[in-house]
């Protein structure tokens, strides 16, 4: 489903974001990334949606070689992909239910099929009942709930949250965090970045630590301690 | 499509200020171009005037016969350049001095001989009444045996062929200018909503909108607005226009406005000016991110 293969990523002005990464994620898994911040989390993820390029090596992501994607490819990559990030980025002019069926009509999805869609995944978030809230009547955890739905509208095969609780109190944080293993219960490769460790620590999915951008620690290597060769 | 114009009105409801500035915006520069058609159209008109005034006159030699002239009238009525071919006969000519003339009045009432030629008046096509064209016909009327003189005043009208060449030039440079600087204003209000939207356009992008679609609400934006921009324009010209023709005993009495075809291309212009605006605008943001 994903494979980095020894990608290197640097920075413009000089110095490693992400040094020699090699990992590999399988359909239906569910990888935490976790490290300080800085560690080189958040690059492997923009890595996997093609924000970013990697500079050396390769990433594969649901069969997309993303070194040498087209720019008109991305877009086709990023339908099959659900993301969330800590700030939500939801349009604040925009009801709930605007916000997630925006995300359909980007795809050009049929327009009778879209209310339908739409109402299934906001009741699949909990949040049927806010369908014409505005961002701005939600709470924090209610408008992560809405990114969720807008992520999880095309049924992507892989979802990708960046900090998704890194602004949320711990109520929420466990709201939001019960979404993401459903998700993942129902087939959906799941990578979430974090350094909430006490959420690492509740489960027993696979732990991927990164350190200074390169991966120290892979909790789904066979010898259970290092990923790295040596 | 119904997407792109809902996403493009909604754009207006949601920045009345930045939309409602960017139209004022593409009025004013398609104003200060639009005056300035204006007084390049007035300028040609009030130049077209005195074009009309030009013409050849060939003078007759006594005696020719009215046959010949007759033939060489169809001849000369057959050349390129020429309009209309007048015979004024050496009556009429006499006629003519009598009234135009009231100085001499008492000199012509007692002439016994007339002493004026009978002559063709030769009218010219337009575009063909300027100093070479001219010429070019004196020459060849001053080719039949019966023609005696040819007279065109070629003065004055390589003095117009001068005043026609340098307010051609200068309108060209001055309205290229306004045109340049119209184009970078509309740029720049796009360039603001633009970036007003970029955490939209980040958004958009994430959930996997190809660069057309995106590109999409905002190019039939920049249209709408140059379209808007234009017709509020075409009115302050209009308002301009009154303004001026209004003064009485002034001379801008026979002041002409845009004919329609000419409104429509104000309009067009406008639509051209918001989509390029937005498409240089929004590609060159499309590229940053």
């Amino acid at each position: 489903m994903i494979q980095f293969s020894h990608v290197f990523k640097s920075y413009p002005k000089g110095g490693f974001a992400l040094k020699d990464a090699t990992l590999h994620v399988a359909k239906g898994e569910f990888v935490f990334l976790t490290g300080h911040s800085g560690a080189g989390k958040s690059t492997m993820l923009r890595l996997m949606y093609a924000e970013q390029r990697p500079s050396a090596g390769d990433v594969q992501v649901s069969g997309f070689s993303i070194a040498g994607l087209h720019k008109k490819e991305v877009p086709k990559l990023r339908r099959r992909l659900g993301i969330v990030f800590q700030d939500f980025r939801l349009l604040e002019d925009r009801t709930a239910e605007e916000n997630v069926a925006f995300a359909l009509e980007v795809t050009g999805a049929r327009r009778d099929l879209i209310p339908g869609r739409v109402q299934r995944v906001l009741t699949q978030v909990g949040l049927a009942g806010k369908a014409s809230a505005r961002p701005t009547e939600l709470s924090g955890g209610e408008q992560q709930r809405v990114a969720i739905a807008r992520a999880l509208v095309n049924d992507p095969a892989i979802f990708l949250a960046d900090e998704p609780t890194g602004n949320l109190d711990e109520r929420a944080t466990r709201g939001v965090f019960q979404l993401l293993r459903d998700i993942n219960a129902g087939g959906t490769c799941v990578v979430m970045a974090t350094h909430d460790l006490d959420l690492v620590r509740q489960t027993s999915y696979r732990t991927v630590e990164l350190r200074e951008g390169g991966i120290v620690y892979d909790s789904g290597q066979d010898d259970g301690r290092s990923a790295e060769p040596q | 499509m119904r997407l792109v114009t809902r996403e493009a009105l909604l754009s207006f409801r949601r920045a009345p200020l930045l939309s409602s500035l960017s139209v004022t915006t593409i009025a004013f520069s398609l104003f200060v171009v639009g005056l300035f058609g204006l007084v390049a159209i007035n300028l040609r008109q009030a130049l077209r005037t005195v074009e009309e005034r030009v013409e050849v006159v060939a003078y007759l030699l006594r005696g020719t016969p009215a046959e010949a002239l007759a033939t060489a009238s169809e001849d000369i009525a057959a050349f390129p350049e020429v309009q209309s071919v007048d015979y004024v006969s050496a009556d009429q000519a006499l006629e003519r001095a009598r009234t135009s003339l009231v100085e001499f009045r008492d000199i012509y009432r007692d002439l016994q001989v007339n002493p004026l030629p009978a002559s063709l008046e030769i009218g010219l096509k337009e575009g063909f009444r300027d100093a070479e064209h001219v010429q070019a016909v004196a020459e060849r009327l001053k080719a039949y045996q019966f023609v005696e003189d040819v007279r065109y005043g070629r003065d004055w009208i390589e003095r117009l062929d001068r005043v026609r060449n340098v307010a051609g030039l200068v309108v060209a440079v001055i309205g290229l200018a306004f045109a340049v600087v119209a184009v970078v204003i509309i740029g720049t209000t796009i360039r603001m909503t633009v970036l007003q939207r970029a955490r939209e356009i980040s958004i958009m992008r994430l959930v996997g909108a190809g660069d057309w679609f995106i590109r999409g609400p905002f190019l039939l934006e920049g249209a709408l607005k140059g379209l808007l921009g234009g017709a509020l324009a075409i009115l302050l010209c209009y308002l301009g226009y009154l303004l001026f023709r209004g003064q009485e005993n002034s001379t801008f009495t026979g002041l002409v406005f845009f004919r329609p075809f000419q409104l429509v291309m104000i309009g067009f212009f406008g639509v051209l000016l918001g989509l390029g605006a937005s498409l240089i605008s929004v590609g060159r943001h499309l590229r940053n991110v």
